[in-house]
């Protein structure tokens, strides 16, 4: 693909970038090369074809193929090979012409629209309207049957005709750059207009026009062959004359059928190929760059590391009311061939009732967690090794039924995002509606007047008028409350809330938390992802903290906050602005949550900590640190959990 | 289908929301009646391009009926009958009027009526249209929806389907399905049109391999379409939260996914019947079918005008009213842009 000559690179990157294309794309490669050998061999036809193209051999008629005759012969004894090859000049060149006023007339067309606009982009988007509902057939036919056998009229109209189709694509990709950041600011750096298009506009259409242009040419080749095929083109040998030849001596030979074809479907297909090849380029160059390598990575986790195993994380009550019992839970993501672990031997439990945070960052396991706990890990993960079991059975490795009964059954999902969680097409009670009989025998009308009391319970206004209102007309805030209906549809025992309140403003995080506030009160227990310590200090009791796929910390939210005992969990907490003090900058933490790929073997935390010590490099295990008070259940996993605990947040040794 | 659930007093979910009936359908009816004015237009338009096309033929109809040996007041004559004499216009607006009170004009070849011929001809191109929409939406949306929810090889099998199906012309697959089931296995007839009236097997075998031939050919756009909108609401947060809600992967996929997908699926249905209409042309003329297609054909190497407009203008009607039907299919499907 071909860059403006201003861009940084210089002709080397090109070749190489060139290089690449083949490499990854070695079909696209193996297309643009069989192109040209049948371009080449069609432009040397008068010299490669061993016959005329209606040099007749009477004796050798419908000849199967022959050492005088490579393709056999058609009626009359004509060569099909030099047929083929002296046709494919009248079908090419056909296809030539009309790509030529396809580019002429749609390129200048939709860049005049996409960065004049106005008037001139109003009659494009007319014109496109009506030229999309003739068929295209019909109108070479009307300009055949005005003009017989005017096979360059007929394919200067059917260039004209698609035209509009790549003036609109052209326009959008100039409006693309039009508004980008840079060609504003070439504009008010007073670059002229043109200047801006040569540099930073065409460069951007080049891509979609070559896709639209592969596209384009393949129906050309279809629609000259189609008219040769009709005898409405050129009376002389085409591609579509051949197939037309073969149609008249279907029961004498069919093999004549063969070639023609052939020679048709293959051109075409490398067209698409092409297309195909170009578009999957550009979207690449779109969206940064070339794929990434293909490396085998895997990352299991090893039960046998040589460590202390990890202490559960117990529950706050005592043991007898235990509702989730999670242990030693491994989940794993398929990554560049592998599989990369995501949450490593996380173990611990939630009482029934009871409200337990889970904090961490972003990229930390938080979701895939709480998401496995379900059964529904996102985008190809999987539960690799470990259990989960709720009341008395074990989620993993039950078969889907069983899952689907827990799953807003047992247990209700409260998602982030609370308007892209509902269905845009189905109206508000319906959805709801669509829970209550799933998960019970009421008759429809009954599940409706259900759901409608479900609305009601969670505080939404005139329930029964909201029950027939669409997603789209609901705010952020009662659009979770919707949600929360659907996930307390059937009265579940647990309530798994990813991030419910990030999406929504800060007036309505405050009622949407004291609504789940309410559930718990009703014997809910809860448990809630967040990275806000504002929010999980309004409602949980108890909070784990993960960082990189594991447990680190977990205790009272309380006692997480006044004395952490993991440096983690300290920098989270002097990180978190609603717990800041006034006056001081708030503080970050320094660099970012490695990917899965890269965690380390050691405390994964180390390289980030600012007390890591050397004995740091070595796995560190969730204990029960020995100077915890008794009655205090609290775990951490860090060597040093003195340095931190009883001391408060160390905010001045949190880099800023 | 699943059952729909829906508040006892309102029959369906497809009907009116509260909402619209407070605040009047007019928006709803401006944008069905902006659709159908687009629709005259188009037609209009197309109708008298080909009119101007026409006229600026060298020798008239008149001269192509009477051929070169007339004498000039044979010729005057039948100008004057057929009102070749009048300015460009007035024809136009005669032909139009005759057009909309079905008299399309004279056959310059057969002398027959143009509009009684279109009937006749018009219903074997709708049921050629027909069987061949079958064909493409029983396997391009089930062979998208299945490797959609597959993924892995049966996902590129639709890959190298479409790929090769756009590529492979319809007259050409016409002619392989004609050479192994009618010269070869001699399983169905290879060409020719018997009237439903006459034998209905016959009818029926006669239609298979024009239909599926037609179908064929347009089904692989419908296949990756509908893979590729399928795919794309499956990875949506609605849907994993309805599965979430313990709700049946069926009703997820049949219920939820598949209306969702619809938007896009119909537009490439809209393209797909425009390809199909064109197709007709081929796949009538490689099976010898009596049809819309195959006549224009003769028309067109005729010469034949008052046929080939006639028949350019059914086709665009026929493209219009489709695409009239979609626009309101869309407006039935999403509740959005029912405001």
């Amino acid at each position: 693909m071909t860059r403006p000559a201003s861009a940084p690179d210089g002709a080397g990157a090109e070749g190489r970038r060139r290089a690449g294309f083949v490499r990854r794309r070695p079909l696209a490669a193996v297309a643009v090369t069989y192109l040209a050998m049948v371009v080449a061999a069609t432009l040397a036809a008068p010299v490669l074809a061993p016959y005329g193209a209606d040099d007749q051999d009477l004796g050798a008629a419908f000849s199967p193929p022959t050492a005088e005759h490579w393709l056999g012969t058609g009626a009359l004894g004509r060569d099909v090979l030099s047929r083929l090859l002296l046709g494919g000049q009248v079908t090419l060149s056909g296809v030539a012409i009309s790509v030529v006023v396809f580019v002429l007339v749609g390129v200048p067309a939709g860049v005049a629209a996409g960065y004049l606009g106005s008037w001139f982009d109003w009659v494009l988007s007319r014109t496109w309207e009506v030229v999309v509902a003739v068929p295209a057939v019909i109108v070479l036919l009307v300009v055949l049957a005005v003009h017989p056998n005017d096979e360059t009229l007929a394919m200067i109209a059917l260039g004209l005709l698609a035209s509009p189709g790549l003036a609109r694509v052209v326009r959008s990709a100039t409006m693309d750059r039009r508004d980008a950041l840079y060609v504003r600011a070439a504009q008010s750096a007073g670059l002229s207009s043109l200047a801006i298009m040569r540099r930073h506009v065409v460069p951007g259409i080049i891509g979609p026009t070559i896709v639209q242009v592969s596209l384009f040419a393949s129906a050309a080749v279809m629609l000259e062959t189609a008219l040769g095929f009709l005898g409405l083109g050129v009376q002389r040998a085409t591609w579509g004359t051949l197939v037309a030849e073969a149609s008249a001596n279907l029961g004498q030979q069919p093999w004549l059928l063969v070639p023609s074809g052939f020679v048709i479907i293959s051109f075409v297909l490398s067209l698409g190929l092409i297309g195909d090849a170009a578009r999957d380029a550009w979207a690449a160059r779109m969206t940064g760059g070339s794929p990434l390598p293909r490396v085998p990575t895997r990352r299991h986790a090893d039960p046998a590391r040589g460590v202390v195993p990890d202490e559960p994380v117990l529950a706050g009550g005592d043991d007898s009311d235990v509702l989730l019992r999670v242990r030693d839970l491994t989940i794993a993501y398929p990554d560049r061939g592998g599989e990369v672990v995501v949450v490593d031997g996380v173990s611990f439990d939630v009482a029934a009732g009871e409200a337990v945070g889970l904090v961490g960052e972003s990229g930390c396991g938080k979701t895939a967690l709480a998401t496995a706990i379900m059964g529904l890990v996102r985008g190809g993960g999987r539960v690799v090794s470990g259990s989960i079991r709720f009341g008395d059975d074990e989620l993993v490795g039950a078969d889907e039924a069983t899952l689907r009964s827990f799953r807003g059954g047992r247990m209700g999902w409260i998602s982030q995002d609370p308007v892209s969680s509902l269905d845009p097409r189905f109206t508000i009670g319906s959805q709801v509606a669509e829970v209550v009989s799933t998960h019970s025998d009421l008759s429809r009308a009954d599940a409706w007047a259900h759901a409608v009391r479900l609305l009601g319970r969670v505080r939404l206004p005139n329930p029964a008028d909201l029950a027939r209102a669409y997603p789209h007309e609901l705010s952020g805030g009662m659009a979770q409350r919707v949600g929360i209906a659907c996930a307390i549809a059937a009265e579940p025992q647990l309530l798994i809330a990813d991030e419910p309140t990030t999406a929504l403003d800060v007036t309505v995080q405050a009622e949407i938390l004291d609504l789940l506030r309410e559930l718990q009160a009703d014997g809910m227990a809860v448990i809630l992802v967040t990275h806000d310590w504002g929010v999980l200090a309004e409602l949980c009791d108890r909070a784990l903290v993960m960082y990189a796929g594991q447990l680190v910390e977990a205790a009272a939210v309380d006692d997480l906050v006044a004395s952490p005992a993991h440096p983690y969990t300290a920098a989270l907490v002097a990180a978190n602005p609603s717990l800041a003090r006034r006056g001081l900058p708030l503080p970050t933490i320094a660099g970012t949550v490695p990917p899965p790929a890269e965690w380390p073997t050691g405390c994964r935390f180390a390289a980030r900590c600012p007390h890591a010590v050397d004995a740091c490099a070595v796995p560190v295990s969730l204990t029960v640190p020995d100077v915890e008070p008794p009655g205090r259940r609290r775990s951490t996993r860090c060597i040093l959990p003195e340095s931190f605990t009883g001391s408060g947040p160390r905010r001045e040794e949190v880099p800023a | 289908m699943t059952v729909e659930i829906a508040a006892p007093p309102v029959e369906s979910e497809t009907s009116a929301p509260a909402a619209t009936t407070r605040e009047g359908r007019g928006p709803l009816l401006s944008f069905l009646l902006l659709a159908a004015g687009r629709a005259v237009l188009c037609v209009l338009l197309v109708s008298l391009l080909t009119f101007v096309l026409a006229s600026l033929v060298p020798g008239d109809s008149a001269r192509s009926i009477l051929g070169v040996n007339a004498t000039p007041e044979q010729y005057a004559a039948l100008r004057r009958e057929l009102g070749l004499d009048q300015p460009l216009a007035q024809q136009y607006w005669d032909w139009l009027t005759g057009a909309l009170h079905g008299d399309w004009g004279t056959s310059t070849v057969s002398g027959g009526s143009v509009g009684a011929e279109l009937l006749v001809r018009g219903r074997v191109s709708l049921v050629l249209v027909v069987f061949a929409i079958v064909v493409a939406g029983v396997l391009g949306v089930g062979l998208g929806v299945v490797s959609a929810v597959r993924q892995g090889r049966l996902g590129r099998f639709v890959d190298v389907v479409s790929l090769i199906g756009a590529a492979v012309p319809s007259y050409w697959l016409g002619l392989v399905l004609a050479a192994v089931f009618a010269v070869y296995l001699r399983l169905l007839p290879a060409t020719g049109y018997t009237p439903f009236g006459e034998s209905p097997v016959e009818w029926f075998t006669g239609m298979i391999l024009p239909g599926v031939t037609l179908g064929l050919t347009t089904m692989p756009l419908l296949a990756k379409q509908t893979r590729d909108s399928v795919s794309d609401e499956l990875q949506k947060d609605y849907v994993h939260v309805l599965r979430a809600r313990g709700l049946g992967e069926r009703s997820v996929l049949l219920r939820h996914v598949l209306r969702n997908a619809a938007s896009p699926i119909l537009t490439v249905v809209g393209l797909m019947v425009v390809g199909l209409l064109s197709g007709t042309v081929l796949a009538e003329t490689v099976f010898v079918l009596p049809g819309l297609g195959s006549w224009v054909v003769t028309a067109t190497l005729a010469h034949d005008l008052p046929v080939v407009q006639a028949v350019a203008v059914c086709f665009t009607l026929g493209v219009v009213l489709v695409n009239l039907a979609i626009d309101a299919a869309y407006l039935a499907l999403n509740p959005r842009a029912r405001r």
